[in-house]
């Protein structure tokens, strides 16, 4: 544009001027000037194309908020589940009225080329701050390898690893309450590996300390070794041009010691032994040539059967018996979620659990454990949510939940989950 | 125990028999760069497009069969800027392959080699989803795609240096045909200089710039926040004092909004390729400007 106009001046000067040597001058100027334009553009991409890192060299920091009214029928500090062993997860239905939830602040960044780093922890609203997942993780593995360090969520089954403010529903399934305490996070190690073929698979192990249930609440045992061990793999792709689906199995195998519960007829029980928990999980989602800006559908479930075998100890009056325990128990959850226009999304869920067989050796007979007697909790869940950006989603969520033998619990939530700073990337 | 040993070897052997593929496996994420790979690499590359001209790049699922592809791939190509922020992190990190992260030879977004237009002056949420980075549809100005084929090339080139002298008299052909179709759609273009257009979402901008035509709205009322009746309901006012003479909308996006628009305030709307493959003619990168300029033209006459 410059170099138009400049050489249209200078042709007019230069017909007027008629001399050789002005019009020398001119060209050079225009030369210079033409210079100088391919400089500044130059410049101009340069610093337009600044690295966007995240936040030049400060982690990508990132905020969830949430809070929260619930209206229960049934008072909350008689919860259980019955027929199931308590976790003593943070399982139960929450506080009556307004409350603020578990506040969560994530920081993560790559460290160096080798590794990434992500701490999220949690903050809950009466006191301190709890570690949820602090992380290392390997970027510079090759044939598909990476390797991650420190606590993070398992990768047993499907929902366990993704972040509660990202679930579908205000509350864990029935089945992720009894057989991982809500959500079962180890302190450990875990190695993955994805298969180099058209369709995903992916084969992972982990080993933990087994500080969760249901290794044991008593912040994992006391030992140099491995208490907790997970293997799992996946597998996934596309049916056409707008389905996707993913498919997986995994098996956690742990070695609870002196696992304690108190049955809520008042008395101390502890458990050793082995318990061997499967899942087989499943998730389909669908949108219109996978676009699910408009509509989308997601059709999520997961089957749970454990194994637990060992020796339990009964303390009803100080003198503890200790007699041989065998379990096997299952559940599932099957939930589907429809954004039926922008912005808009309504959900149901059922959940069943089955207490299954339980035997007891003497000297300890069924009577002692009235919260083990056989039941099948059940449980409907509807929910609508509204989320008028990628950052802000208001729930309104309505259960009728049998997890207690005697009693109907009707759940009704509203709620807000917000997320501030970095922008998230969610899981499939 | 015997027989999920068996089933590992079995599936491990039937992965390692998989035929050998071609030289540069490219990973695009968006169709314009898989079309631009595949002018530059011809018969040496073989090109996955993470995306269709149906799908709003911004949101994208990291589904597990991009997963997959992600961790065969030497080269990814995004166009960056924060574009692909909600999903190639993921891919990136769940794909287990150092030839593709961020700062790695394999890691190309378009957009870094391109001036770009409207970085923001104030980054807010409350702005909509912005791109501190500017914007990042860097595609839609023909001379962008002429700045950075030559930095792919030879990226390429890099990558795979027994082909490179494919690649480079690939991309200079490409060059040439592309810098004479620019002279061509130029003249073309000169209608649609100073003419008011009303856009669904910013992603037109370079066009819009490089053509000299002038942007007197957007469907959106703030970036990625989809149109709502009272911001259309201002639009409609603000075209009967100031009408605008053409709508325009990609693929990706519901034409309900544009059509609204279209009936009350008696402007054409649009729908305009976008990208590679967003209409039957867009089946190149020539095909794209070609029937986006046919399309307005006729549209603005």
């Amino acid at each position: 544009m410059a170099l138009a106009v400049a050489a249209a001046l200078g042709l007019s000067h230069a017909a007027a001027a008629q001399t050789q040597d002005e019009l020398r001058t001119l060209r050079e100027q225009v030369r210079q000037l033409d210079k100088r334009v391919t400089e500044a553009e130059q410049a101009a991409i340069q610093a337009s194309s600044r690295p966007t890192g995240e936040n030049a060299m400060n982690p990508a920091v990132s905020v969830i908020l949430n809070g929260i009214y619930s209206n229960l029928s049934q008072d909350r500090n008689g919860f259980r589940i019955n027929g199931f062993t308590p976790t003593l997860g943070d399982v139960g239905p929450g506080k009556r009225g307004l409350s603020l939830g578990e506040s969560e602040l994530a920081l993560a960044a790559n460290i160096d080329h080798n590794f990434r780093g992500t701490l999220i922890a949690s903050i809950s609203p009466e006191d301190g701050i709890g570690v949820e997942e602090g992380y290392i993780q390997t970027l510079a593995l090759s044939y598909g390898f990476t390797i991650k360090a420190g606590r993070f969520f398992s990768g047993v089954g499907y929902q366990n690893q993704i972040h509660a403010h990202a679930w579908d529903f205000t509350d864990a399934p029935l089945a992720n309450k009894v057989f991982l305490g809500n959500q079962l996070n180890e302190d450990g190690i875990q190695l993955k590996w994805v298969a180099p073929t058209s369709f995903y698979w992916d084969v992972g192990v982990e080993a933990g300390r087994g500080r969760q249930f249901p290794a044991g609440p008593a912040g994992g045992r006391n030992k140099n070794g491995v208490s907790s061990g997970n293997v799992f793999t996946h597998v996934g792709g596309d049916f056409g041009t707008g389905t996707a689906w993913q498919t997986g199995v995994s098996y956690l195998s742990t070695s609870p010691q002196d696992r304690t519960f108190d049955d809520p007829a008042g008395t101390s029980n502890s458990f050793t032994g082995q318990s061997r928990l499967w899942v087989l999980d499943g998730i389909l989602k669908w949108a219109p040539n996978f676009n699910p800006t408009y509509t989308n559908f997601k059709l999520q479930g997961e089957y749970f059967r454990r194994r637990e075998n060992g020796d339990l100890t009964f303390d009803a009056t100080g003198a503890a018996q200790t007699g041989g325990f065998t379990s096997t128990q299952s559940g599932f959850y099957l939930q589907g979620v429809y954004q039926f226009v922008p912005m808009w999304r309504v959900g149901y869920r059922y959940d069943k659990l089955n207490s299954g067989a339980t035997d007891f050796s003497a000297p300890l007979n069924a009577a002692n454990f009235p919260i083990l007697a056989r039941y099948n909790p059940t449980k409907h869940t509807v929910m609508v949510d509204w989320s008028p950006s990628e950052f802000s989603r208001i729930r309104l969520q309505a259960a009728s939940d049998k997890s207690r033998s005697d009693v109907t619990d009707h759940q009704v939530y509203l709620q807000y989950i917000v997320s501030l700073g970095a922008h998230g990337a969610h899981k499939f | 125990m015997k027989t999920i040993l068996r089933f590992v070897v079995a599936l491990s052997s039937a992965v390692i028999a998989l035929p050998a593929t071609a030289a540069l496996n490219v990973f695009a994420c968006e169709p314009e760069w898989a079309a631009l790979a595949q002018e530059l690499g011809g018969d040496r590359v073989s090109v996955y497009s993470a995306t269709t001209a149906l799908q709003d790049p911004h949101r994208i699922e990291a589904r597990p069969s991009l997963i997959a592809r992600v961790r065969s791939a030497d080269l990814l190509i995004c166009s960056g800027s924060e574009l692909e922020i909600g999903w190639i992190p993921l891919l990136l990190t769940q794909s287990g392959n150092p030839r593709i992260q961020l700062g790695s030879p394999g890691y190309f977004e378009a957009s870094q080699q391109v001036a770009r237009l409207e970085i923001p002056k104030a980054i807010d949420r409350a702005l909509g989803d912005i791109h501190p980075g500017g914007n990042p549809h860097v595609h839609t100005d023909p001379r962008n795609i002429a700045r950075i084929a030559p930095v792919l090339m030879e990226r390429m080139a890099q990558l795979d240096p027994a082909n490179a002298e494919s690649y480079r008299s690939r991309g200079k052909s490409f060059l040439e045909r592309w810098q004479a179709a620019i002279a061509r759609w130029e003249q073309q273009a000169v209608p649609l200089k100073g003419v008011p257009v009303v856009v669904y979402h910013k992603d037109f901008s370079y066009f819009i710039n490089w053509t000299g035509m002038r942007e007197a709205g957007s469907l959106e009322p703030k970036p990625g926040i989809p149109p709502t009746p009272s911001h259309l309901a201002e639009l409609i006012d603000q075209m009967k004092r100031a009408p605008a003479k053409v709508i325009v909308y990609s693929p990706y996006n519901s034409p309900q909004a544009a059509e609204f628009l279209s009936s009350r305030a008696n402007i054409p709307a649009v729908m305009v390729p976008f990208t590679v493959g967003g209409t039957d003619k867009a089946k190149d990168l020539f095909g794209l400007f070609d029937d986006t300029l046919a399309r307005l033209l006729v549209a603005v006459k």
